[in-house]
């Protein structure tokens, strides 16, 4: 205490308090600030109700239209087909919270069963894709390699090489991969959401979409071979790591040899 | 020098006329003296004096980078096939297989699986350049902040800078031969850019790449320069570099007992070389401890390149990132007439890409033209102490700063949940506007420096104590700086700024003034004038104010 008290007129005192308060601040608020995640109030009223045309009144007609025709808000439901409503409800995109560049995906608050009698209703508008069986999807019988090849050409583009997302024009993007299950990813290639083109399978076959969620499951799930993947972003995060800590290393370590000279006493 | 010659001849002679050697070590040393001369160069090297201080390291750790990159570089070559012949993969790594690729790239993979410790080596390798370029840039900051670049050190300031781009470009070619998705895509832009050029560009296409792209020419090619032609002219240049180091001998920052006539600090041999060589291996371990956890271009993920894939964030390694973002916040301006193209959207930044560079690099002798400075200087300069100039290096940083960004906008965009469009329009005001507050603000805090060390050498460091006089009045204590510091915060010279010859010569004769002149002498006095400087304490104020009147 005495060895600290002595320096507190150190001219680089100012520096040190200043830098713990920061950290003070910084600490304090990641401790106390609220957590992201909302509680939705409408959510016990649409759990009450049971039917799907019930559910879609309450929680889609108003963008929508009672009918499902569309309006200004939302477009037209008719010939979506269940894929849509399983995609769209079940990853929380929909029912949207605001209008945007685009709906984010966020937390779902159906049940699967609601979820199915929603998409069942919405399917009766009109023929449209319908959501996939399990056999479809299932990463197990998927080639990882030829969907690799898919992947690459059809959806690198946007989604980046190993499907870390990416952005597109003013404000869209597209997202993330990694925590997108097998089915939801079969359903936005046949149903195309938002920003992102269709794949029916007159476009690519059915085996072919199979291939590239095997692909996608596979490069989310495996482990890097290299060390950390630093986002799997490419040169960017990569010059950043560099700089930070490859070269912050070695100044510091230039700094401590240069601090160690062979004086014979200290000045 | 003619006793150490006459020590060499006198190897020649038979040995009866000299000592015989006390020990086998010395007798080896006499024998590669009296063919090499090694006593001579030891003798005027091994206790060259070199000063003390962390920044004068930093060029130490791009030769030792530089070091690191050879000797993995060379592990790569006897794995590596600079082929772009097709194959089918069937090694290692299952995502990949059965998948139509270039030997360069099949080579690549199994260097990463199926050579022992070859990805190691070749994230040792990749890192190494990454750090390489970075302390490139740093050591030349260095450089440049405390204008070391001054006479008679210019010619060295072109070698670095000749280092500094063969580097990146060197690290450009590197990254482009594993022919995976990325570094295609990147040949693929290097190509647009040599098309954009008028009149030549489609030509210059044609002979780089041997046909149309990607043809088969482009990777046996690019390996040729990137591993003999470029390393050789690189090391070359090295050693010119470290013999004008040692000729010059080191800079040194202003203090006690150090002038422009001697180098104050610790011979070669031994501190330094134990220093030295400690430090090799210390930039070694970090590089390999850097390379242990992160991935470096995992070109397995990114897939063998095919001209009709891409993938987004397709950037260039980050020294070559300031080029991708001259190209982003370009308009796509294209002008076409009489059946022809002229680019302008890759054009007028292939343009800017050596302007950027060129306008650091030329800087030491625009300075030397405005100071008309033809001394010879050793000791370094507080960049506070240069305002101009120290304002100029931040502004070209923030210029490059703010190509990196727009360089890699998408990924500002996807992580901070911002339009990209909003952010290359803002990229593209800041070009413009960014440097010129940088410059105007830099000077601004130099000043205030400098106006600081003025008031810390005539009444002394503020200690943030409060005393209560007798007779009430609280002043806060002052505490005098000791005679070194004071040295350090009054050792550099100030030069006033020139004045233009008088209108009319000394018989009468309207004098011939050039613009030439008023644009130097204008210069020269936002360099030296009120607006450049603070005047520095005299020995007189700092007596009168010291001289027993307490403070103020």
């Amino acid at each position: 205490m005495k060895k600290l008290s002595a320096r507190r007129r150190h001219p680089l005192a100012a520096l040190v308090v200043l830098l713990f308060a920061l950290a003070a601040t910084g600490g304090l608020y990641a401790a106390f600030a609220p957590a992201g995640t909302a509680q939705a109030d409408s959510s016990s009223q649409s759990l009450a109700i049971e039917e799907g045309k019930k559910l879609y009144a309450v929680g889609c007609s108003s963008c929508h239209g009672l009918n499902g025709q569309g309006g200004t808000d939302g477009p037209s439901l008719v010939g979506v087909g269940s894929a849509a409503v399983d995609f769209q409800v079940g990853t929380g995109r929909m029912p949207a919270q605001q209008p945007g560049a685009q709906v984010p995906a966020k937390k779902n608050i159906y049940s699967q069963a609601q979820i199915d009698q929603l998409a069942a209703y919405v399917a009766s508008f009109g023929p449209g894709p319908v959501a996939p069986t399990k056999d479809q999807y299932d990463t197990a019988k998927g080639d990882v390699s030829a969907g690799g090849e898919l992947f690459r050409t059809n959806c690198a583009q946007c989604h980046n090489f190993a499907g870390k997302g990416g952005a597109l024009t003013h404000g869209k993007y597209a997202p993330a991969l990694d925590n997108t299950s097998p089915k939801h990813i079969y359903e936005a290639m046949q149903t195309g959401p938002q920003n992102m083109p269709a794949f029916p399978d007159s476009v690519m076959p059915e085996k072919q979409k199979r291939d590239i969620v095997a692909f996608v499951r596979h490069t989310a799930e495996a482990p890097s071979p290299g060390g950390m993947d630093l986002g799997s972003l490419g040169p960017v995060t990569e010059g950043l790591f560099g700089w930070i800590f490859g070269l912050g290393a070695l100044i510091a370590v230039a700094i401590w040899v240069a601090a160690h000279t062979s004086k014979a006493k200290k000045s | 020098m003619s006793a150490a010659s006459g020590a060499a001849s006198g190897g020649a002679k038979p040995s009866s006329s000299r000592a015989k050697p006390a020990n086998k070590a010395e007798a080896a040393a006499d024998w590669a003296d009296g063919r090499l001369g090694i006593y001579s160069l030891a003798k005027s090297n091994l206790r060259k004096i070199f000063p003390d201080h962390w920044s004068f390291m930093l060029g130490e750790i791009c030769l030792y980078t530089f070091i690191i990159i050879i000797l993995t570089g060379v592990y790569l070559t006897l794995f590596f096939k600079p082929s772009m012949g097709e194959v089918v993969y069937h090694g290692s790594y299952m995502p990949l297989n059965g998948i139509r690729m270039s030997e360069a790239y099949a080579s690549t993979l199994d260097i990463s699986f199926d050579v022992r410790g070859g990805l190691l080596i070749r994230q040792i390798h990749h890192w190494a350049a990454i750090l390489f370029v970075a302390a490139m840039l740093v050591h030349m900051m260095r450089v440049f902040f405390t204008g070391a670049f001054r006479k008679p050190r210019e010619i060295n300031w072109i070698f670095g800078a000749m280092l500094l781009i063969l580097g990146m470009f060197d690290g450009f070619m590197g990254y482009s031969l594993p022919d995976d998705l990325l570094s295609g895509t990147g040949i693929r832009f290097m190509e647009g850019a040599v098309l954009a050029v008028p009149i030549v560009g489609t030509y210059l296409q044609m002979f780089l790449f041997g046909g149309q792209f990607p043809g088969d020419d482009i990777i046996p090619r690019l390996f040729t320069v990137h591993v003999l032609l470029i390393p050789g002219i690189m090391l070359g240049l090295l050693v010119a570099h470290l013999i004008l180091v040692f000729y010059h001998k080191h800079t040194q920052f202003a203090g006690p007992g150090r002038t422009e006539k001697n180098v104050v600090g610790m011979p070669l041999m031994p501190v330094y070389m134990a220093k030295a060589g400690g430090f090799f291996f210390l930039v070694f371990g970090v590089t390999s401890v850097v390379s242990a956890i992160a991935t470096v271009n995992p070109i397995w993920a990114y897939g063998p390149y095919r001209p009709d894939q891409v993938s987004t964030d397709a950037q260039p390694d980050w020294y070559m990132g300031f080029s991708e973002g001259l190209i982003r916040l370009m308009p796509g301006w294209e002008i076409r007439a009489w059946g022809h193209t002229l680019n302008l959207g890759v054009f007028i930044p292939l343009m800017i890409f050596p302007l950027v560079l060129v306008a650091i690099w030329v800087y030491p002798f625009i300075e030397a033209w405005v100071t008309g400075d033809k001394r010879e200087h050793h000791i370094a300069d507080r960049p506070r102490n240069a305002p101009v100039r120290t304002s100029f290096g931040a502004a070209w940083i923030s210029l490059y700063l703010v190509l990196l960004v727009a360089g890699g906008n998408d990924l500002f965009a996807t992580h901070f949940h911002m339009s990209i469009n909003s952010i290359t329009w803002t990229m593209r005001i800041a070009f413009f506007v960014v440097p010129v507050l940088t410059f105007i603000v830099t000077k601004r805090i130099c000043m205030g420096l400098q106006r600081r060390d003025r008031d810390k050498v005539l009444h002394g460091r503020e200690s943030g104590i409060i005393k209560r006089l007798p007779h009430g009045e609280f002043i806060e204590v002052h505490e005098p700086l000791s005679p070194a510091q004071l040295h350090k915060l009054t050792a550099h010279d100030q030069l006033r700024p020139v004045e233009l010859p008088a209108a009319v010569d000394e018989n009468g004769v309207k004098r011939k003034i050039t613009r030439s002149q008023k644009l130097r002498a204008k210069l020269s006095r936002g360099y030296f004038g009120e607006e450049g400087q603070i005047a520095k304490p005299t020995a007189e104020e700092y007596r009168e104010i010291t001289s027993g009147h307490g403070h103020h």
